[in-house]
């Protein structure tokens, strides 16, 4: 066991040590820096002192941004677990000889450039984009629709890049189920419905969890799809980050804002990681 | 055998809703390819007909050319390293019992769970602590921490499903430690090394948001000049440099996949 020990954590060393010291301190460090005083010269001077954290608590518009991205998150969620799930519940219960095929489609889109996928949406969505130019040549509308830069377009081109992550979690889970367990609840009496609510439903929770816990955190935690696609009247909280820390050179200012933002996305990760393993979450970025 | 929502109707009517978001998946990018062969001068629909015009602008351009050029040469530097240090890693997790295995199993994961801006903020302000700044160095760095999670759990899946058998015999026939993983683990997980290793250039190519924190100003790599393309006006070469983007993504899995089929194939 001691050898065995040795040699693994020799093996180990060199993954673990640089996640060490370009992960883990590094993410220790925003704590620490975020009592750091600010300067203008840009030199932050080492301190302990409340005044960054009270500076931002007392801000309402931290709050609104917050409250945004969290919103956002929220519904972006939903969306993905009401599109989702039907589709990974059809996946894995046709029977179709080349079901490989149809997984690896809905990955394709996973490997195009995550901005380019963005992107996309300006040329669907916009005055002149695909949507407005087919409703208007089929003389359904007269006036191009207003569905870009605004909360619309940030759902939409955040649904469209988290959805294949949602229903391969749900169809992994699907998938494991044990057919027989249906098979005796209508043997039962059950209805097809009920053996759906009573059986299925329940056993696919932990792969519907985790779809839903890392939509609602890549869907917090991001800045470029709103950034794109979201109009001038919504604040998110990354974009917060990015101003502070890029663009005011504000360094204790964005370093409370990630902790904050760290710190939220944890505990709710905490808590899902109290009731299920995140062990499913890590399968199925692995298949 | 009564499947559980067992009408054929309801199976239909699932089938469709399925059919229409495989649409909704493929129909943007489906968009931005046919944009970018569009005659028009504004770029915008309606179509006008096909030309190579976008296709011209974008081979001429040569600050698109320069990001191609960083992006390529950071995703093949961070994914060489973080494909030795992952593979490594991934064997001691499949083969090792040891203490703390499944700490340590988090703690790699732990990249894919911190959200990115958070991951740009620390790497930034630690570096500066020792003296280094934005720089190509720093995107090194950091997208080597960002493949790292990749790399071991395709290799980890790899591993698990390769009996220990072989390596047992090897090494019950006297080849000592070194020469079995050289002989015998190495050829058997070749497959899943490159797979891991083309996973990490993917990562690396396409990262945007870490990107824009740790890079310097004045270096682009493809995501981020498309970002700043994007900011100031929305000029049509960006659907052409994107349709060059898709072919080269969706090629190198393709590439990927067709070799991990082909060497696993008679095992």
């Amino acid at each position: 066991m001691n050898r065995q020990n040795a040699r693994a954590y020799a093996l180990l060393s060199p993954a673990l040590g640089s996640l060490a010291l370009f992960l883990v301190a590094p993410v220790l460090f925003i704590a620490v820096y975020s009592f750091w005083i600010r300067t203008a010269e840009g030199l932050d001077i080492p301190a302990f002192q409340f005044g960054n954290w009270i500076a931002v608590a007392t801000d309402y518009y931290y709050w609104l941004g917050l409250w945004g991205s969290f919103k956002l998150a929220l519904v972006t969620t939903m969306a993905c677990a009401a599109v989702g799930y039907p589709t990974a519940y059809f996946l894995a219960r046709i029977r179709f000889s080349n079901k490989a095929l149809l997984l690896f489609l809905l990955f394709l889109p996973f490997w195009i450039s995550y901005i380019i996928r963005t992107m996309a949406w300006i040329s669907v969505l916009g005055r002149t984009g695909a949507v407005n130019t087919a409703l208007i040549s089929l003389g359904i509308i007269d006036e191009p629709l207003k569905m870009l830069y605004n909360d619309f377009s940030v759902i939409m081109g955040l649904v469209y890049f988290l959805l294949p992550y949602m229903i391969i979690n749900v169809y992994v889970s699907l998938d494991g189920i044990d057919r027989n367990l249906e098979a005796s609840a209508r043997t039962l009496g059950c209805s097809a419905w009920q053996t759906f609510r009573e059986v299925t439903l329940p056993l696919s929770l932990p792969g519907l969890g985790a779809g839903c816990m890392l939509c609602f955190v890549l869907a917090a935690g991001s800045y470029v799809t709103p950034r794109l696609l979201g109009g001038p009247d919504t604040l998110f909280f990354p974009d917060l980050i990015y101003e502070a820390i890029i663009s005011q050179l504000d360094w204790p200012t964005g370093a409370v804002l990630s902790v904050i933002l760290l710190l939220s996305l944890g505990l709710l990760v905490g808590v899902y990681n109290r009731f299920m393993s995140l062990s499913d979450i890590y399968r199925s970025f692995a298949r | 055998m009564s499947a559980t929502l067992d009408s054929r109707a309801a199976l239909w009517l699932l089938g469709l809703f399925s059919v229409g978001v495989y649409i909704f998946q493929f129909a943007p990018i489906v968009v931005v390819m046919l944009l970018s062969f569009n005659a028009s001068r504004s770029g915008a629909f309606p179509m006008e007909g096909v030309s190579l015009q976008w296709y011209e602008k974008l081979f001429a351009n040569d600050s698109i050319l320069e990001a191609f050029q960083t992006s390529i040469i950071l995703a093949l530097g961070c994914s060489l390293v973080a494909t030795i240090l992952g593979v490594m890693a991934a064997i001691a997790l499949v083969r090792y019992q040891f203490t703390a295995r499944n700490a340590i199993s988090t703690l790699i994961s732990l990249p894919l769970l911190v959200p990115e801006v958070v991951l740009g903020v620390a790497l930034l302000m630690f570096l500066k602590l020792i003296g280094v700044y934005r720089s190509f160095g720093m995107l090194l760095l950091g997208h080597t921490v960002l493949a790292l999670p990749f790399v071991v759990l395709v290799v980890q899946a790899r591993l698990v499903g390769l009996r220990q058998n072989f390596e047992e015999a090897a090494l019950s026939l006297g080849a000592n430690r070194l020469q079995t993983f050289r002989e015998v683990t190495l050829p058997l997980i070749s497959p899943a090394i490159l797979g891991g290793f083309l996973f990490a250039v993917a990562i690396s190519f396409d990262n945007i948001t870490a990107t824009l924190f740790w890079k310097q100003p004045g270096i682009e790599t493809v995501p981020t000049k498309i970002f700043a393309m994007l900011r100031t006006s929305i000029s049509p070469e960006i659907n052409a440099l994107g349709t060059v983007m898709i072919f080269l993504t969706i090629l190198l899995p393709l590439i990927g996949g067709f070799v991990i089929r082909r060497f696993s194939r008679g095992r």
